[in-house]
């Protein structure tokens, strides 16, 4: 009798604080997949962000720079730029990201630094209890959009995988989900292909993947695993934006 | 014969593995266990192919598989 | 011509902080213009690349200083520089770097705020600098150099200090230090006993303990531990890592004290009133943190009178009240910035004679 599936090594063997059916933690399993796939967890250096994502440190077994509030892809820059020769990846959730550090990721994606993001969309703020983030959705109920995100106060959601895929500087921008095995397996191919960007040394390298949030949506974990599928992948649809490596 | 274990240690009950078994051989408990998780259950290798999916879906990491 | 002769070069302040960064073996600068210290993002942009280190304009303040967080945590030796208004957007950025223990040199080429300002000479951001500018209570080391000289020696001690106590540094000048030319002697980078960076994270192999760069601390009494640590620790540069220059003080009776560029012109007014006849001394302090207290107290056991001189309307001279308490008593003058603002030599000297006259 083999073991055929088990923890990778990337990952301490704790429990997470992640809610019941919250995505990060699969996506923080197929990220330590890749770093043993490719054998770099001893190169590689992780830069945590602020929200639910901001124990990396308690959870990857590799060293980790805690970066403030959006600010993890310049944190990564200047890891990366001191030290060429490690792997850097920063883990960002859609406020990080996408609200107060809209300036940092645009601007080290069109640098094209030599870093990997992995981007979290669960379309709310989770660690602070549910408010709007950049990417919520139009008519989506939030603590601060309690009638309905509306597009002409608010803007329309952020499509980042697209948006990124616009600059010359990033090799690769794609979109995945969780929300069923047969996405979980695409999502694992799109993260190691991510790192293999890096690890080749082929450029800047994103992955955006859509996640559920049972708790701030008011959901239970199989009904909010739905709305993955039903309502986000509609509105941000799954795929690879770019891929200048052919990887 | 393939089959798996389930950490109850790590286990939140969210069900996801329930809905990812193609045999739906993964439910939940009736009863929570001691964190107030309703974790979930195997209900036994007879027709377990070891295909993982359940694990693959576990955002956990609480299913371990096994197979020849 | 001698070959032990020693060469001085005519360099602009701006320019000796970037040749000391480089003599400094400082590997990584992210900055981003403003005035009046793009000089130094410009010279480092030409020049970093020759030792083999990175350059990069960012994106923001925000973006360099992250920048340089990332870094320094990688174990490099790294800097960035800015302005009042840069300085403000990089508070958050410091305090974090402050909250995880992080060193790293931050170059403040002070110039008039609030706000967008102006671009002339201030000394109005002191508290900015020696208070903590950022959220949480710590304090950074702060060197304030009054030419163009310690414009290159004091950045070279920032590194060495900032690496020694794991806390950041910061060289404090103003728009007339960083544009003026001077000559000044490339010192080599001294010889210091520097602690290996045992704590930077590296991507360690197998087998190693993880190495964690933060600020965050939820443990029960953490936090509270952290700040009494980095409480002692600020002691001990107290007790330690003091300067200052004082000047004609021999039988002085009234003592002008002033930092940057005013301690220039305070200088020469000294030399005036000397001439008159009056009695007076120049206490200057180069550590704004940590303030010589010591040295500050100790001249008010002989010294009664003090006479604080700053281009703003009065910071430094909270501290040197504190630091004399009842021993003596500070005047002040104060030229808030703003163009035209700077003093003349005959200015201060009025305001020396002013005081004196009044003492009598």
């Amino acid at each position: 009798m083999k073991q055929v599936f088990s923890r990778p090594a990337s990952l301490k063997d704790v429990s997470t604080h992640f809610c019941p059916g919250c995505h990060h933690g699969s996506v923080h399993r197929l990220v330590g997949e890749a770093l043993d796939e490719f054998g770099i967890r001893g190169e590689t250096i992780g830069v945590a962000s602020v929200g639910c994502s901001v124990f990396l440190y308690g959870y990857f077994d590799v060293d980790v720079i805690e970066a403030p509030h959006g600010r993890a892809p310049a944190v990564a820059t200047g890891a990366k730029r001191a030290r060429p020769d490690r792997i850097v990846f920063t883990y960002q959730g859609d406020g990080d990201l996408a609200a107060i550090g809209m300036s940092e990721i645009i601007h080290s994606a069109n640098r094209g630094e030599d870093i990997t993001v992995i981007f979290v969309n669960n379309t709310t703020y989770g660690m602070t209890g549910g408010q709007m983030a950049p990417t919520t959705m139009p008519g989506q109920k939030t603590s601060t959009s309690p009638y309905g995100r509306d597009v002409g106060n608010d803007g329309a959601p952020f499509k980042m995988a697209e948006l990124l895929s616009n600059l010359e500087g990033v090799g690769f921008s794609a979109r995945v989900a969780l929300n069923s095995p047969k996405n979980v397996m695409q999502a694992k191919k799109m993260i190691k292909t991510a790192f293999r960007y890096q690890v080749e040394k082929k450029g800047f390298s994103f992955i955006e993947a859509l996640a559920a949030c049972p708790t701030n949506w008011g959901m239970n974990p199989l009904d909010a695993n739905q709305r993955v599928g039903e309502e986000m992948i509609p509105y941000f649809p799954l795929g690879v934006f770019r891929n200048t490596a052919n990887l | 014969m393939p089959h798996i274990t389930i950490d109850e240690a790590r286990c939140k009950g969210c069900g996801l593995c329930t809905i990812a078994c193609p045999k739906t051989l993964v439910s939940l408990s009736e009863t929570p266990n001691s964190l107030g998780f309703t974790v979930a259950v195997f209900a036994g290798p007879e027709k377990c192919t070891g295909c993982a999916l359940c694990a693959e879906m576990c955002p956990d990491v609480a299913i371990s598989v096994f197979k020849e | 011509m001698s070959t032990s002769a020693i060469e001085k070069l005519f360099v602009k302040g701006n320019e000796a902080v970037g040749m000391a960064a480089l003599e400094a073996g400082c590997s990584c600068y992210f900055g981003y213009p403003i005035t009046p210290q793009s000089d130094i993002p410009e010279y480092l942009s030409r020049e970093l690349s020759k030792h083999g280190g990175t350059f990069i304009q960012a994106e923001s303040e925000i973006g360099a200083i992250n920048m340089l967080l990332g870094a320094s945590a990688a174990g490099a030796r790294a800097m960035t520089s800015s302005s009042g208004p840069g300085i403000s957007l990089k508070q958050e950025g410091i305090s974090y770097m402050a909250g995880s223990e992080l060193p790293g040199v931050i170059v403040d080429v002070m110039r008039q705020g609030p706000g967008l300002g102006g671009i002339d000479a201030s000394q109005a951001d002191y508290w900015q600098a020696t208070k903590g500018g950022g959220h949480g209570g710590y304090r950074i080391i702060v060197l304030a150099p009054n030419s163009v000289q310690e414009m290159y020696d004091l950045t070279m001690l920032a590194f060495d200090l900032s690496d020694i106590y794991r806390i950041p540094a910061m060289v404090l000048a103003d728009s007339v230090i960083g544009q003026m030319k001077e000559s000044i002697i490339a010192n080599p980078r001294p010889h210091v006993e520097l602690p290996e960076k045992s704590w930077a994270v590296r991507g360690r192999g197998d087998g190693m303990p993880q190495h964690v760069v933060k600020s965050l601390k939820l443990g029960d009494g953490e936090m509270e531990k952290h700040h009494w640590k980095m409480h002692a620790r600020y002691q001990e540069l107290a007790d330690k890592e003091c300067r200052w220059e004082e000047a004609e003080m021999a039988d002085a009776e009234l003592i002008v004290t002033a930092f940057g560029s005013t301690s220039r012109i305070a200088r020469t007014a000294v030399v005036m009133a000397r001439e008159e006849g009056i009695k007076v001394g120049l206490m200057r302090p180069v550590t704004l943190f940590p303030f010589p207290k010591k040295a500050y107290a100790s001249l008010s056991e002989r010294c009664k009178h003090f006479l604080a001189i700053e281009l703003s309307t009065g910071q430094m001279v909270d501290d040197v009240r504190l630091s004399v308490a009842r021993d003596a008593e500070v005047h002040f003058y104060g030229r808030p910035p703003g163009t035209g603002s700077l003093p003349t030599p005959e200015e201060l000297f009025e305001q020396i004679k002013k005081t004196w006259q009044a003492l009598a």
